[in-house]
C-alpha cells in the first residue's frame, strides 16, 4: 500500500518542478490541479476500512483542490485577458535550480527528525517540505496575482501532506473544518483577485506599490 | 453551556445582519448584539463556570483574563459604528456589519478554544472574516492593502497549521492518543518529541506572530490599518491581536511542560525587542497617522511578548497591557478616524492645524497619544511598568535598557507626528470643515468612553481582574 503512497508523492514531487519551469499560466495551473487530485486520493490508500466520512472528505478535496479552484483559476484567467506568460521575478532555471536543491534539502532534512516506524520509509515528510517550499519560491519569484496563488495553494498542498500524518488520529470533523477553511479562504483570494482586476485593470502586483513608506 | 453562548449570539447576529432588509437601521445590530456578548462575558468574569478538562470550548482561566476586554472593545467600535456608518450611508453596510459581528463570534472561539486544531480553524476564520472590513472604502489602495493583508496573512495562518501538525507528531511520536486538546498536550509533558516540538514551537510563533503582527512578519499591518476605517482598525489592533497572542500563550503552556521553556522563553523575548526596535524606527520615519498607529500597535505586541518571556509577574503584567493596550488603542484609532475625515488626508504633508478644523477630536488623538506611550496615570504606564519591574527581578536588565530606549524612541516619534498635525494654521476654512464634519457625540463618546476606562484601568484595575490575571498566572507558572 505505501508504494502507491509513495508514486502519487513522488508524482507530486515532480508536479512541484513542473510548476516551478512552466512559463505558461495554464499550465502552473494544471501543475496545481493534477497535484490537488493526488493528494486528496492519498486518504482512500491509507485507510484499510472505508469509512463513508473519509470517503466523502477525499471526494471534497479531489473535488475542491483539482475542479472547483483551478476552473475558478482559469475563469478569472479568462475574464482578466490577461496574456498567458508567466512574467517571474526569479527566472525559471534559477526557480527549477532552486526547487531542485530545495528537494534535497527537505530529504536530508526529514532523516534528522524523529519519525515513528509505520512513517520511516514514506515520502511523506520531504514530500511535504519540499512543496511547501516550491510554494515559497513560486509566492515569492512571480508577479502575477493569479501565479501567486497557484504558489499559495502548492504551499497548502504541502501543509495538507504533513497533515495525512496524523489521519488517524485526528478527528474528522476538525479536518472537514481545515479543509472548509482553506477552500473558503482561497474563495475569497479569488474575490479580491477579481477585485484588483477591476480597480487596476491589470492582474500584475507589480503595480501594487502604492503603500510603502 | 452558556459560555457558548459567546460564540452563537454573535454569529447569529452576523446572520441576522445578512438577512436584514434596510440600510439605515441595520447598525444598530451591532451595540445591540455586543452588548449582550459584553454582559454575558462580564457576567462570566465575574462568576466563572467550571471547566471540564477535555473540552473543546471553555471559558478557561486565559479566556477569562482577556475575552471581556475584546468584548467591551466591541460594544464601544458598535456604537461608534452607527454613527459612522450613518456618515457613510452612501455605501451598503450588509456585508460590513456581517462581517463585524462574524469576527466577535470568531475572537470569541479563538480565545476558548482548548483544542489546537479548533484554534488554528478560529484564527483562520477571523483572518477570512475580516477580509470584507479592509477593502470597506472600495479604493485601489485598500484593494492592494487586502491583497497584501491576504497572501501575508494567509501564509501566516497556513504556517500555524504547519506547526499546529508538528506538535500534533510530537504527542503522536511520544505515544499520545491523538488526544490534541492543549490540556491532554500538557499533561503528556516530557514524553512528547523534544525535536517536533521545536519545530512546532518555531512555525507558530511565525505563523501566530504573522497574525499578531510582530517583526519581522508585521509588513501586512501598515497597509491595512492605514486603508481600513477607524473601527476596523481598532478592532484589528485590540481584537484579532489577542487571539494570537492568546494562541501562542497556550502553544507556550505546552513547550514549557515538554521542558523546552527556557528556550520559548529566549525566543519570545528577542522578538518581543526586535519588534519594539523596528516600530520605534519606523515610527521615526513615517508621515502618515493612520500607518503610525499601525507600528506603534507592532511594538505594543513586541512589549505583550517582553511580558510574557518574563515569568509569573510579567506573564500578569503582559495580561494587564492586553486589557490597556486594547482600549488606549481603539480609543486612538477612532479619533484618528475623525480626524482623517474631516482632514481630507493622512500625511502631515496634508494636514495640519486639526486642533482648529476638529477640537475634541484632536484633544482626544493627543490624550490618547500619551496614553499609549505610556504617560501616567493611563493603564499602559502600570503594566509596562510592571513589565520593567518584573523584568529586573529575573535579571534581565539588559533587555530592559533597550527595551526604555524603544519606547523613548517611540515617544519621539509618535509626538513629532501627531503635534505636526495637531499644531498649525490649517489649509481649509475652519468653519466649512466643521459644518460638513460636525463632531456629533456619536463620534467623540466612544473614544472618551475607551480613554476613561483605559484612565480608571490604571488609577484602581479592578479586583475581579487583578483575581483573572493570576488565575492565568497560576495556570501556567504555578508557585513553587
Amino acid at each position: 500500500m505505501s508504494e502507491y503512497i509513495n508514486l502519487l508523492i513522488g508524482i507530486a514531487m515532480g508536479l512541484n518542478l513542473l510548476a516551478l519551469g512552466s512559463s505558461r499560466l495554464p499550465t502552473l495551473i494544471m501543475a496545481v490541479a493534477l497535484q490537488g487530485m493526488a493528494l486528496g486520493l492519498m486518504p482512500l490508500l491509507m485507510e484499510t476500512e472505508a469509512d463513508w466520512r473519509l470517503v466523502l472528505v477525499a471526494l471534497a478535496t479531489v473535488a475542491g483542490k483539482g475542479l472547483l479552484i483551478p476552473t475558478l483559476l482559469r475563469k478569472a484567467m479568462r475574464a482578466a485577458h490577461i496574456d498567458r506568460e508567466v512574467e517571474p521575478f526569479i527566472g525559471f532555471v534559477p526557480s527549477l535550480l532552486l526547487g531542485a536543491g530545495g528537494t534535497i534539502a527537505a530529504v536530508a532534512l526529514a532523516r534528522s527528525l524523529p519519525l515513528l516506524p509505520e512513517h520511516s520509509g514514506s515520502l511523506l515528510v520531504p514530500g511535504s517540505l519540499a512543496s511547501v517550499f516550491t510554494g515559497f519560491v513560486l509566492l515569492i519569484g512571480r508577479a502575477k496575482a493569479i501565479s501567486q496563488v497557484c504558489g499559495y495553494l502548492i504551499l497548502e498542498n504541502g501543509i495538507y501532506l504533513f497533515g495525512l500524518l496524523l489521519i488517524h488520529y485526528t478527528p474528522l470533523m476538525v479536518e472537514a473544518g481545515i479543509l472548509l477553511d482553506v477552500t473558503v479562504g482561497v474563495f475569497i483570494i479569488g474575490i479580491i483577485v477579481d477585485r484588483i482586476q477591476r480597480a487596476f485593470d491589470s492582474l500584475d502586483t507589480r503595480k501594487l506599490t502604492a503603500l510603502r513608506e | 453551556m452558556k459560555e457558548l453562548l459567546l460564540i452563537l449570539v454573535p454569529l447569529a447576529g452576523a446572520a441576522l445582519a445578512a438577512a436584514w432588509p434596510n440600510n439605515r437601521t441595520r447598525p444598530w445590530l451591532l451595540p445591540a448584539v455586543c452588548a449582550g456578548h459584553v454582559g454575558l462575558s462580564f457576567w462570566l468574569l465575574v462568576a466563572p463556570p467550571a471547566v471540564a478538562p477535555n473540552a473543546w470550548f471553555a471559558f478557561d482561566p486565559l479566556a477569562r483574563a482577556v475575552l471581556p476586554a475584546v468584548s467591551l472593545l466591541f460594544l464601544v467600535c458598535g456604537a461608534y459604528g452607527v454613527a459612522y456608518l450613518r456618515l457613510r450611508s452612501e455605501r451598503p453596510n450588509r456585508v460590513f456589519v456581517a462581517s463585524l459581528l462574524a469576527v466577535l463570534g470568531l475572537i470569541s472561539a479563538g480565545h476558548m478554544a482548548r483544542h489546537l486544531g479548533l484554534l488554528w480553524i478560529a484564527t483562520e476564520g477571523v483572518t477570512l472574516a475580516a477580509v470584507p472590513l479592509l477593502h470597506f472604502n472600495g479604493t485601489p489602495r485598500a484593494f492592494e492593502a487586502t491583497w497584501k493583508y491576504l497572501l501575508v496573512g494567509g501564509t501566516g495562518i497556513a504556517l500555524s497549521l504547519l506547526g499546529s501538525f508538528c506538535l500534533g507528531y510530537a504527542s503522536l511520536h511520544g505515544g499520545g492518543g491523538g488526544d490534541l486538546t492543549f490540556s491532554a498536550l500538557t499533561a503528556q509533558g516530557l514524553h512528547l518529541s523534544q525535536p517536533w516540538v521545536k519545530t512546532a514551537w518555531v512555525l507558530l510563533l511565525i505563523g501566530y506572530g504573522t497574525k499578531m503582527g510582530l517583526a519581522p512578519m508585521h509588513t501586512w499591518k501598515p497597509d491595512a490599518y492605514g486603508e481600513a476605517p477607524g473601527i476596523v482598525g481598532a478592532i484589528l489592533a485590540g481584537g484579532v491581536t489577542t487571539v494570537a497572542f492568546t494562541a501562542i500563550l497556550r502553544v507556550r503552556g505546552v513547550v514549557t511542560a515538554a521542558g523546552l521553556g527556557p528556550i520559548a522563553d529566549r525566543t519570545l523575548l528577542a522578538i518581543g525587542l526586535f519588534s519594539m526596535l523596528v516600530a520605534a524606527l519606523m515610527l521615526l520615519g513615517t508621515r502618515d497617522f493612520k500607518r503610525m498607529l499601525a507600528y506603534s500597535s507592532v511594538e505594543h505586541m513586541g512589549i505583550l511578548c517582553i511580558g510574557a518571556a518574563l515569568g509569573r509577574a510579567g506573564l500578569w503584567a503582559a495580561l494587564f497591557h492586553v486589557w490597556s493596550n486594547c482600549l488606549t488603542k481603539g480609543s486612538l484609532f477612532m479619533s484618528a478616524g475623525n480626524l482623517r475625515r474631516a482632514a481630507g488626508g493622512r500625511t502631515m504633508d496634508e494636514v495640519r492645524g486639526m486642533a482648529v478644523l476638529a477640537p475634541r477630536s484632536a484633544a482626544l488623538f493627543v490624550a490618547g497619544m500619551f496614553a499609549v506611550t505610556a504617560c501616567p496615570p493611563f493603564g499602559p504606564f502600570f503594566s509596562e511598568l510592571r513589565i520593567v519591574r518584573a523584568a529586573f527581578e529575573t535579571g534581565h536588565s539588559g533587555a530592559m535598557a533597550l527595551f526604555l530606549f524603544c519606547l523613548l524612541l517611540a515617544f519621539f516619534g509618535l509626538t513629532r507626528l501627531v503635534f505636526a498635525i495637531v499644531d498649525g494654521r490649517p489649509r481649509q476654512a475652519a468653519r466649512a470643515v466643521r459644518r460638513q464634519f460636525p463632531e456629533t457625540l456619536g463620534i467623540i463618546l466612544p473614544p472618551l468612553v475607551l480613554l476613561g476606562f483605559s484612565l480608571w484601568l490604571g488609577l484602581h484595575p479592578p479586583e475581579v481582574l487583578q483575581n483573572a490575571w493570576t488565575a492565568v498566572a497560576d495556570q501556567f507558572i504555578p508557585l513553587p
